[in-house]
């Protein structure tokens, strides 16, 4: 693991010195700061700025993560021609991006808040929430763009590939579960609807942070469920475990496939 | 030393080497040559255990290749194509794989002195010409005392100064007891160089000896036309 942790500076210096997540996290802070002073920095800029942060940090991580694999192809057989495993080089080129994407989401996401001096209050906890769901979302969505590029070698491919499941679970996905909540809404949907949250973890990273909230208007119809079925403490540990699930899963097979792989 | 017995390896249907048996010495330059897509760059990324192969097995200095990774230590490795993260400077490239080695190896930078790189080292890498960037390579490929070098067309992009200095310094390497294994499309100067050949073409060695041996057999008074013989008759050769 230090042999992984000694990739995450000189990838962070790159990243920096790119400017591009700068800007990243620039823009993001500027959204927030837009939505505190027009939405009064109550619930429901605090709602608004989860469905910002729904949308593009998933984009960023299947985005970055997949240029990455691509970008850092030379240098990763550079690197495996040193005298490390091949599991220490995946975690290291997996926190190498991961990380530094994580912080300025998060940091981008939280900046507003601290400057118009909203993260000590009422909102902090939920604040805070957000901003581990943040991290989370973005490790889940690198493991997932890790797992497709390194699967994907034509990189135009591998970006479609990420954008398509993007696409679907950020956009389609919710209107789907809709139809077809209206479609069987005569009969018991329960299971199909919990089977449906935990296919998507953007789902389950919104019912995670509103469960429990007064923003039961903007549930959506799965949030409802899990609270009706788990109640909320139980419903928490079931979320966690779902989202902790996504970032395993994708990664181990990201991991074997790198483990594997001709360079 | 590098031994390989049996190996073969294929990229989904198409073959690219096929039950390759070597004998690599050490203290030797040995350059490989054929055909564009004969194989040559995959059966240095074998020998590094970049790629795994489907048959057989390689051996470096008595190691076999597979998942350990501390063989390497001791190999030297200059990919093909230099494309370095573009913000980082060379020195900070090395340092991570200083790192990567664990902090104890102080690396060996008298070859970017001889290149005369100054400050180039510590500049970004995406700012730097092909020729430096090459060169850069080459001092991160010769930075650690190995005792086996792979060098994939090591002189592409270097002025005939820089390109001296390196072909120096694979012959001072070559006393120093090391195994230098090099590609090149550049036949005069493998020539120089050069004390045995590998010829690979059609996924075989099909000559495997002495660069003298192969004029003789060939017939012909330099080791380009020997090769370009060996091309235009496509006969399968005896391995020497």
């Amino acid at each position: 693991m230090t042999v992984a942790l000694r990739l995450v500076r000189p990838a962070l210096r790159e990243a920096v010195r790119g400017r591009w997540l700068i800007g990243l996290a620039a823009a993001l802070a500027l959204a927030g700061d837009l939505l505190i002073r027009f939405g009064g920095g109550g619930d429901t800029t605090l709602v608004s700025l989860l469905d910002v942060a729904l949308i593009v940090t998933p984009l960023a991580a299947l985005v970055v993560g997949t240029m990455q694999v691509h970008n850092a192809r030379e240098v990763t057989e550079l690197l495996l021609a040193q005298p490390v495993t091949r599991g220490n080089l995946f975690a290291g080129l997996y926190l190498g991006t991961a990380l530094p994407l994580a912080a300025a989401l998060t940091i981008g996401l939280l900046a507003p808040f601290v400057w118009h001096g909203l993260l000590i209050g009422p909102l902090g906890l939920r604040l805070l929430a957000l901003g581990g769901v943040t991290a989370l979302l973005t490790l889940v969505g690198t493991a997932l763009a890790f797992a497709i590029a390194l699967r994907v070698d034509d990189r135009v491919r591998a970006l479609g590939i990420a954008l398509a499941l993007w696409l679907g679970a950020a956009v389609l996905w919710d209107g789907v579960v809709l139809l077809l909540a209206l479609l069987f809404g005569e009969r018991a949907i329960e299971v199909p609807l919990l089977v449906a949250l935990a296919l998507n973890p953007l789902d389950l990273a919104r019912v995670l942070l509103l469960l429990g909230t007064d923003a039961a208007a903007l549930f959506g119809y799965t949030g409802a469920v899990v609270q009706h079925t788990m109640g909320t403490a139980a419903g928490h540990a079931a979320l966690i475990t779902a989202l902790a699930l996504w970032l395993a899963l994708p990664l181990c097979f990201a991991a074997k496939t790198f483990n594997k792989k001709d360079f | 030393m590098i031994v390989t017995r049996a190996l073969g390896k294929s990229f989904g249907k198409r073959g690219v080497l096929r039950a390759i048996d070597l004998h690599i010495g050490r203290g030797r330059i040995t350059g490989l040559v054929g055909p564009n897509g004969a194989g040559k760059t995959t059966l240095l990324k074998l020998v590094l255990g970049l790629a795994r192969p489907d048959t057989g097995e390689v051996i470096v200095d008595g190691h076999r290749v597979g998942p350990a990774p501390a063989y390497r230590a001791a190999i030297g490795y200059m990919p093909q194509i230099a494309r370095f993260p573009a913000h980082l400077t060379g020195r900070e490239l090395l340092e991570t794989l200083v790192a990567l080695r664990g902090a104890t190896v102080e690396p060996d930078l008298s070859l970017a002195e001889d290149f005369a790189l100054g400050d180039a080292l510590d500049r970004s890498l995406g700012t730097l010409s092909g020729g430096t960037r090459q060169k850069i390579n080459a001092v991160l490929a010769f930075a650690f005392r190995p005792n086996t070098l792979l060098l994939d067309e090591p002189t592409a992009g270097l002025d005939p100064l820089a390109s001296r200095i390196l072909k120096d310094r694979m012959l001072t390497e070559r006393v120093r007891g090391c195994t230098v294994l090099v590609t090149s499309h550049v036949l005069p100067e493998l020539e120089e160089l050069a004390d045995d050949v590998v010829f690979l073409a059609d996924g075989e060695a099909k000559w495997h000896g002495p660069v003298g041996q192969l004029k003789k057999h060939t017939g012909q008074p330099t080791l380009e036309r020997a090769v370009a013989q060996l091309l235009a008759g496509g006969a399968l050769l005896a391995v020497a």
